[in-house]
């Protein structure tokens, strides 16, 4: 039996279909083009003599951490952890008001509903190191300023967070507490506090997980924790202390990964 | 010709496939394979496009032992031989015309395949193969919007755009319903007798086998038990091939007859 | 009836099981205890705080009015920072499909040490903070933005490879088969039965990490990665807080802004 070969039909678009797809196309290489236009960046002087030396310097410093700074590096880190734990401690205390005023289902009037939810928006919008950045200048270069940094910083996510969990509770407990006769501070400890308390604290935790990483390197901009020796040993060319504590840093945000997620998988 | 001589497969698990098979397959040949599940059906049909390896033997097509193949003249066999699948394998997102040119990757470079430059006639022949399994007005439809029986249609449409000798199903009905699964199975016999492509297929409904083998191979604990044409196949026969009695779910039933 | 219906208060179960009460309590001394343990250590103070308070509300009382006028110069360095945003997130997008396929057992079937090496690498990458990266290549590469630029796609690669190594790992299997079964070569396996599976998660990450990475790069100029935050961080030792505000505002809208389409985008794709 003889099959004539033919070639499809072309595929049928509408009007509207191409001009979208021919919108979208446009607007990328708008994107594109507007960003190689005005990025500058002197090739000529990135891959310099001064770049090859510096790369035959620098990398293998990097990878031979300076053993006797380890001491000096495990008191840094441990600042750090601190701060960490300090801030997000702080946060996740202080993030509970938040989350309830943010949750729809909870008494708060559509004002304070709307107002904590813009403000916790707008805390989420700023990297923890610039927040850091703007306390040590009002509190000078210490680790407090950092520990404000990631308390005020974890308030963003945290509040959020935990207005979803308030959000997503069963409601027919908390009815059937109201038909009792239960007063609003008794619903509260008996029907909403004990379904979000779990997963308030996975959350924390999670988030400490989050600000031992970001903690790492507040200390760049003079707010404590290891980021300080990062710093002055740049600013010494010394890579092998640099070395040491990225090694440091490697290492410890592995086990705090590992331990916070041994840990959440208990609680939940 | 598919000859298997003395061809046996141990799985790494120390499981064995196959034991000991002595098979000859002649071009045009359709071959039904049956057996209970865990027979072994699978590991015979796969071993010869080799997606499985036997352990043991001398498995040739076309006069040439396939076992040793690798990379070049692996990937130049299965373009030989192509293969159709229970649950048809199409990629779910993508358009059925791109999934039947997918047939055509073995025989086009991969820069070019790449590129998705594909001959005028490349392009033809898939959509001349839809039109000769009824599907070609969902040419550009995307694969999750077919029924099932589509869906296999646009399978054996794929492995016809590859142009093969020689056809492997494995269960292509065995997730379709009756009417659909004659439909499917009437589609690979008229392809059988029309482009006199070799076909093996694997069933396991024994009235489906009957109507539409020429020969029955018979399958049990990865041995040949039975090999025959259908002309001496009775009831009997597949009592012997199962170990057991036939009951009534061995049989798809349905419309025969379209 | 005799009285074992009288309430016997004394034998009246808690609320809690006493094992939980004390694992409770044994819980918050012990937090209570780090609490305070690292108050001492970060020299943290409340007495700091109140002390600062001033401070802190001087600063914030100058921060308003924003300098309007500076919002010109503002854009021009926000600009910067989303072209480097840009190509860090393309260059990335492009160089994850590799790896992200080393990363992936089910790809890697026979390569199992390229595949554990390829993960252990992501896995370390992840750790590392994106500005210590941007130290390190301010200290190779100079000032300026390609060293940012840098940072970001070293950065945004250990994220997209672990999300998208995790889509592979999660395809259906079957048209890979079917693929290979035709005479397909890897390459023409992956294209044609990977990527397509994998498109929709793939364009939603890659948005994603675009809004990582912008965030991110406001603060690279801190230590000379180029961007706006080298602009913040002027303003702020200069103590030009109006002009800081001026930044700061910027900022926000832009990261509202970009966060707003992105999610549009990936809300429509997925
Ligand atoms: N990859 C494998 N590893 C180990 N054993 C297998 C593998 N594939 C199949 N088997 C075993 O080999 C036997 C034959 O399987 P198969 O060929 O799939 O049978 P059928 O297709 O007839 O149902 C079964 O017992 C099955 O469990
Ligand atoms: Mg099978």
């Amino acid at each position: 039996m003889d099959h004539t070969l033919e070639l499809p039909p072309e595929k049928r678009m509408t009007g509207v279909r191409k001009v979208k797809i021919a919108l979208i196309a446009a607007s990328i290489a708008a994107l594109y083009i507007w960003t190689f236009a005005g990025i500058s960046i002197d090739l000529g002087r990135v891959f310099s003599e001064q770049t090859l030396n510096n790369v035959t310097r620098v990398i293998p410093q990097l990878f031979q951490p300076d053993l006797a700074m380890a001491g000096n590096a495990s008191l840094l880190m441990l600042q750090t952890l601190a701060m960490a734990f300090a801030g997000t401690l702080a946060a996740s205390i202080l993030a509970v008001p938040f989350g309830f005023l943010a949750a729809k289902n909870m008494m708060a009037s559509k004002a304070a509903n709307l107002l904590s939810k813009w403000s916790l928006d707008g805390i989420r919008a700023f990297p923890e190191i610039m927040l850091a950045l703007i306390f040590v200048s009002a509190v000078g270069p210490s680790p407090f300023a950092g520990v404000l940094a990631i308390a005020i910083g974890s308030i963003g996510m945290l509040g959020k967070l935990y207005a979803e969990v308030i959000e997503s509770i069963d409601m027919h407990i908390i009815e059937s507490l109201e038909a009792n006769g239960a007063g609003r501070l008794q619903i509260l400890v008996y029907g909403v506090i004990p379904q979000v308390v779990p997963e308030f604290l996975s959350y924390a935790i999670y988030r400490y997980e989050i600000d031992v990483r970001s903690s790492t390197i507040l200390g760049l901009v003079g707010a404590g924790g290891i980021g300080v020796l990062i710093q002055i040993s740049t600013m010494n060319r010394n890579w092998d202390e640099v070395g040491m504590a990225l090694l440091m840093i490697i290492l410890v945000v592995t086990a705090i990964d590992y331990l916070s997620s041994f840990i959440r998988k208990r609680i939940v | 010709m598919i000859e298997f001589n003395n061809v046996s497969l141990t799985y790494p698990n120390g499981h064995q496939g196959l034991n000991d098979v002595n098979i000859q397959i002649n071009d045009g040949e359709f071959v039904v394979i049956v057996g209970l599940s865990g027979a072994g059906k699978s590991t015979f049909i796969r071993s010869i496009n080799r997606m499985v390896t036997p352990t043991e033997g001398e498995l040739k097509v076309d006069e040439e032992n396939i076992l040793p193949l690798q990379g070049k003249k692996l990937r130049s066999l299965r373009t030989k031989v192509g293969m159709i699948f229970q649950h048809y394998n199409l990629v779910k997102r993508s358009t059925v015309m791109k999934n039947v040119i997918a047939g055509r990757l073995g025989h086009t470079g991969t820069v070019r395949s790449l590129l998705q430059l594909f001959d005028k006639e490349d392009r033809a022949l898939a959509y001349t193969n839809l039109k000769r399994v009824n599907i070609a007005e969902k040419v550009h439809a995307r694969a999750d919007q077919l029924s099932g029986g589509q869906q296999q249609r646009v399978s054996i449409a794929r492995v016809l755009t590859q142009e093969p000798r020689v056809v492997l199903a494995d269960e292509p009905v065995a997730s379709l319903d009756p009417p659909t699964s004659h439909q499917v199975m009437q589609y690979l016999k008229r392809i059988n007798k029309e482009d006199k492509i070799t076909t093996i297929v694997n069933l396991h409904f024994i009235d489906m086998a009957m109507e539409y083998a020429d020969r029955i191979i018979g399958m049990r604990g990865g041995e040949v038990v039975f090999d025959g044409p259908v002309s001496e196949v009775s009831e009997k026969t597949f009592e012997d091939i199962y170990g057991r009695k036939i009951k009534e779910e061995d049989k798809v039933g349905g419309d025969e007859h379209d | 009836m005799t009285d074992s219906h009288v309430l016997q208060a004394d034998n009246a179960p808690g609320l809690r099981a006493g094992n939980m009460k004390w694992k409770l309590t044994g819980l918050f001394t012990m937090i209570a205890i780090l609490y305070a343990a690292s108050f001492l250590y970060t020299g943290s103070s409340l007495a700091d705080l109140w002390n600062g308070l001033p401070t802190i509300a001087a600063m914030f009382a100058q921060l308003f009015p924003p300098n309007w006028g500076y919002a010109g110069e503002a854009w021009l360095y926000l600009s910067e920072t989303f072209h480097m945003a840009i190509i860090a997130t393309t260059a990335a997008a492009v160089v994850c499909i590799p790896v992200s396929l080393m990363a992936s057992s089910n790809i890697m079937q026979e390569q199992r040490v390229l595949y554990h090496l390829t993960k252990q690498v992501m896995n370390i990458l992840r750790t590392i903070p994106d500005l210590l990266l941007a130290v390190i290549f301010v200290g190779i590469f100079g000032i300026g933005a390609f060293s940012g630029i840098l940072a970001l796609v070293i950065f945004s690669l250990g994220i997209l490879a672990k999300l998208l190594a995790e889509t592979v790992e999660a395809i259906d299997p079957e048209p890979l088969d079917a693929v290979r079964a035709s005479g397909g070569s890897t390459l023409q396996v992956i294209w044609y039965a990977v990527i397509p599976q994998i498109l929709p998660q793939y364009t939603s990450f890659s948005l994603y990490v675009f809004e990582i990475n912008v965030r991110a790069s406001l603060v690279l100029g801190f230590v000379g990665a180029g961007g706006i935050g080298q602009l913040l961080q002027r303003s702020i030792s200069f103590m030009d807080y109006d002009r800081t505000m001026m930044i700061i505002l910027i900022i926000f809208l832009a990261v509202v802004l970009i966060e707003y389409i992105s999610g549009k985008i990936r809300e429509a794709v997925l």
